[in-house]
């Protein structure tokens, strides 16, 4: 199936056709296409990387599977998801890795690279089997205990050590969790009010900080997952000028949410790291315009409804994100004017995907490369609802608001995932 | 007034509307036949999920005086306990026609979320959620220091100008965060003394002055002292080295007792801790409302299930 | 349409010192009398009728108010009613002469609830009506012993009282 798409924008403003055969991007002059594409109005993305999903499978499928999670991101543009560790039994070992990889294969609608765990069932006490999970069918190459901090400060320094042996980074969820026993959303002025004990930014600022230096040390790499204070901010300004290599995500709602939303007691809200400050919120757009923070990465966290139905306190935290991270970048960054849709190609897209040594993301478009393609219409406004959401459950922070843009069409290499706004049925994306 | 969940939210209309009802209330506690039919045919419910047999009184009394019907549905041995949801529970209530849910909670926002998630339509009392709010102890306190101030001639009068100390863990304290709101709405003037680890960051905002030094605050002279029961197990989170250091620096003892003026009322939302955070001879002297409190209590909750429940907004 | 004057200050005076002697004469002096006006204009009528009971027989009369709204057949009809004093004379009701004093008597409603809440203080000897003005419509077997004047009025029709303690002029007027 040969499909040409014409007219489309390319993130440099240029107008161009595009066409896709035998699952890469040819030339599209003179091209006999099967199905043609009037992509005109639509801006042609590189498919999007998620560096930071949670599945869910095995072990929580009331949540998410993988199919329904890849589903989830194929509608929101992803071609690529990098699953994380926190799974049941722990992607811990080579078995459980490539065992979410080859779902991910199957389902066919996006591209799985299993995350690893730094620790054995992240404990946080012994490292796993981080070498056997690096030379699996998965080549995993990132590590990280996402829901857990590495907090021991020894053992984060010979998991730095020992994940750059394979090549690979350390994806640091940083919470020092002494500073936050039962922490339940930001410390300040709304849970001194709300008498919610507070997450204090200083519990991230300074394992971050410490992480850094370690780095710094070993010479190793590390990423930061879902930066969330001006403080942050800061810190790996300040790393990166002294050239130590570290990278930086942040979330979508970290761009546009702030804590004042935890007010109603609505725990759609609640997440970790928590919402923050305007101020904060302020810093990490102006972080990721200038490069301090490297990329977008979504955290993807679904919960059943009787996980958010209840007391804040007894709530589960996260949020999902799939579907709705590139309209929340177009509202936070793009409509603000701090980045062009090159830079969203790049913090979505090509960056994240270098991140995770994924290959096949380095040169938007260019001929023979795997057709990995999102078709994005900027001029759509849509009530972001329950319809938005195409994964297994629904809590989203979104849900009756007003939000830009609209996915239109996505090719995973070459095989179409969404065609005019619709989910391709499994049958027909299934590998 | 559909709930109430907070003293935050309420007017000085509305406060004062409720002190002024709880005093008529008050005087039917004193007559021969203790009852007024006013909420016959009604069913409130009192949905404990933290153990209170005080507090659960006070509103059981309260509903029963008004002619209500009671149910009590406390966590320990119900299905609460066997893992119920609260979502569960409130429509159980619901399907057995609720008027009132009387709620305590350990979890901050529980009510906010059972009054306003959409499962049930009774009208909505705090009990106590976490260390949140409590408004009907803030409602019975300020009717004390009233009626301790002005006595017959209480009804509407607010604070004006009235000097409150709060003394304690402010940071783990519903009871001081309803009082705040409450006495600040009333014009009373509050100050809060505490070691900076109990004192919540970000109160930069509230309508108090924040102090470490309750030699200090007991010799401006308050018209009201108010002592927070302080647990001695926060020691072992470092909130203070242990029970004598607190007592000795923060504790209402014989000697700041005998240095407060007469005047001064010393209140303590119970249960007390005698001789750590309040010596037992301030406990039991003229100067302390404590058992004023709790009879109080009483009126000020029926005057609170009248408000909510008898009108035709309920 | 204009409001027609039905009392005005002098009458309302009248009427009251009429009804005092009236209450004397039929109780046979004024001992173990008790007047509770319901609030809130009952309250100032019922002091006034006092004090004309006191210049006939100085130290015998007991006055106090009743409040009623608790005891009310209609409060889920209306939004949330303020309650107001009840001061019951030191002596009590037991065995005592009360007489109930408002300002208009109609559908009976307010003196039933009044006297189920009289039940809940004492048990008085016996209870009389007074009031300033009866439009009638009954809607209970509720009838006054002492009326200051009888109005025939149509139901839609609204009758105003108004006292100087509170108004800061005196009519009774119906419109």
């Amino acid at each position: 199936m040969t499909t040409l798409i014409k007219g489309t924008t390319l993130p440099n403003g240029s107008r161009a056709d595009l066409a896709i055969e035998h699952g890469v991007f040819v030339d599209a002059a003179g091209v006999t296409a099967d199905r043609t594409i009037d992509a005109s109005g639509l801006i042609a993305l590189p498919g999007l990387v998620d560096l930071h999903t949670h599945l869910r499978e095995p072990g929580f499928e009331q949540s998410e599977t993988v199919l329904t999670g890849t589903r989830a991101a194929a509608a929101g543009g992803y071609t690529a998801v990098f699953a994380m560790a926190n799974t049941q039994p722990v992607q811990d070992t080579a078995g459980v890795v490539e065992q979410v990889q080859a779902l991910g294969e199957r389902a066919g609608y996006a591209t799985v690279r299993p995350i690893g765990a730094v620790t054995v069932g992240l404990k946080g006490e012994r490292l796993a089997e981080i070498g056997a999970m690096a030379a699996s069918r998965a080549q995993v190459r990132v590590f990280s205990d996402d829901g857990m901090c590495v907090h021991d400060p020894l053992l984060m320094r010979r998991a730095l050590e020992y994940v750059s042996t394979f090549g690979g980074v350390v994806a640091q969820h940083a919470q020092d969790p002494r500073l936050t026993e039962d922490a339940q959303m930001n410390e300040g002025v709304v849970s001194a009010r709300l008498g919610l004990a507070g997450w204090p930014a200083v519990a991230e600022e300074s394992i971050i900080a410490r992480d850094v230096l370690l780095a710094e040390h070993v010479g190793a790499r590390l990423h930061v997952c879902h930066v969330s204070t001006a403080g942050a901010v800061e810190v790996i300004r300040w790393a990166k000028a002294r050239g130590i290599r570290v990278t930086a995500e942040a979330t979508p709602h970290h761009l546009l949410l702030t804590e004042e939303l935890a007010e109603g007691y609505d725990a759609r809200f609640k997440v970790n790291p928590p919402l923050r400050t305007a101020e904060d919120v302020e810093a990490l757009r102006a972080g990721l315009a200038d490069g301090t923070i490297d990329i977008v990465a979504t955290d993807h966290a679904p919960h059943p409804a009787e996980a958010k139905e209840c007391a804040w306190g007894e709530a589960a935290n996260g949020m999902v994100g799939l579907e709705s991270a590139l309209s929340v970048v177009h509202a936070a960054m793009v409509d603000t004017g701090l980045l062009g849709w090159a830079d969203v190609a790049r913090v979505m897209s090509r960056t994240p995907a270098r991140i995770g040594g994924l290959r096949g993301y380095g040169d938007a478009f260019a001929l023979g490369t795997p057709a990995h393609l999102a078709l994005y219409d900027p001029a759509a406004h849509t009530t972001f609802s329950a319809d938005s959401l195409h994964g297994r459950s629904t809590n989203s922070p979104y849900l009756g608001r007003e939000l830009p843009g609209r996915v239109v069409h996505v090719f995973h290499g070459g095989v179409a995932t969404v065609l005019d706004g619709e989910l391709r049925p499994a049958e027909e994306v299934s590998r | 007034m559909r709930h109430l969940l907070s003293t935050a939210e309420l007017t000085r209309q509305q406060a004062l509307a409720i002190l002024d009802t709880a005093e008529d209330m008050a005087d039917v506690s004193g007559r021969e036949i203790k009852k007024l039919p006013t909420l016959r045919g009604r069913t409130i419910v009192n949905l404990f999920f933290e153990d209170s047999t005080r507090t659960r009184i006070s509103f059981e009394v309260a509903a029963k005086r008004l002619s209500a019907d009671v149910i009590n549905f406390s966590a320990k041995g119900s299905s609460v306990s066997k893992g119920e949801s609260l979502k569960d529970t409130a429509q159980t209530l619901q399907a057995m026609g609720a008027d009132g849910v009387v709620i305590r909670h350990p979890a901050s926002g529980a009510p906010h979320t059972l009054a306003h998630a959409g499962w049930i339509d009774a009208g909505v009392v705090n009990a106590g959620d976490g260390t949140h709010e409590h408004p009907t102890q803030a409602l019975l306190d300020a009717f004390t220091i009233r009626r301790r101030l002005h006595g017959a001639g209480s009804r509407g009068r607010d604070l004006d100008g009235v000097a409150v100390t709060i003394v304690g863990d402010i940071l783990h304290s519903r009871v001081a965060r309803s009082n705040i709101w409450l006495l600040a709405l009333l014009g009373a003037k509050v100050r809060l003394v505490a070691p900076a680890t109990l004192l919540p960051v970000g109160i930069g905002d509230w309508p108090v002055e924040a102090g470490f030094d309750l030699d200090a605050a007991v010799g401006e002279r308050p018209d009201v002292l108010m002592m927070l029961r302080v647990q001695g197990e926060r020691m072992h989170d470092a909130f203070f080295p242990g029970e004598r250091e607190y007592s000795r620096e923060w504790g209402l003892t014989d000697e700041r007792l005998a240095r407060l003026p007469a005047s001064t009322m010393v209140m303590h939302p119970g249960p007390m801790n005698r001789g750590l955070e309040i010596s037992a001879a301030a406990a039991d002297s003229p100067a302390s409302t404590v058992l004023d409190q709790v009879a109080n209590g009483v009126s000020v909750r029926m005057s609170v299930l009248y408000h909510l429940l008898a009108g035709e907004e309920s | 349409m204009a409001a027609r004057i039905l009392l005005q200050a002098t009458d309302i005076q009248r009427a009251l010192t009429r009804i005092a002697h009236e209450i004397v004469e039929s109780n046979h002096g004024s001992s173990g009398l008790v007047l509770l006006g319901i609030p809130t204009r009952g309250v100032f009528l019922a002091n006034r009728i006092g004090e004309v009971l006191e210049q006939i027989e100085p130290g015998s009369v007991a006055v106090g108010s009743l409040d009623v709204t608790m005891y009310r057949d209609d409060l889920t009809r209306h939004p949330t009613r303020l309650s107001n004093p009840t001061q019951i004379p030191p002596d009590g009701i037991d065995g005592k002469v009360v007489v109930l004093v408002d300002d208009v008597l109609m559908s009976g409603r307010t003196i039933r609830a009044a006297l189920d809440a009289l039940a809940a203080i004492g048990r008085p000897k016996a209870v009389r009506l007074a009031v300033l003005v009866d439009r009638g419509h009954r809607e209970l077997p509720i009838r006054p012993d002492y009326v200051g004047k009888n109005v025939p009025s149509a139901a839609t029709e609204r009758i105003s009282v108004r006292l100087q303690e509170i108004d800061a002029y005196e009519e009774v007027t119906i419109a």
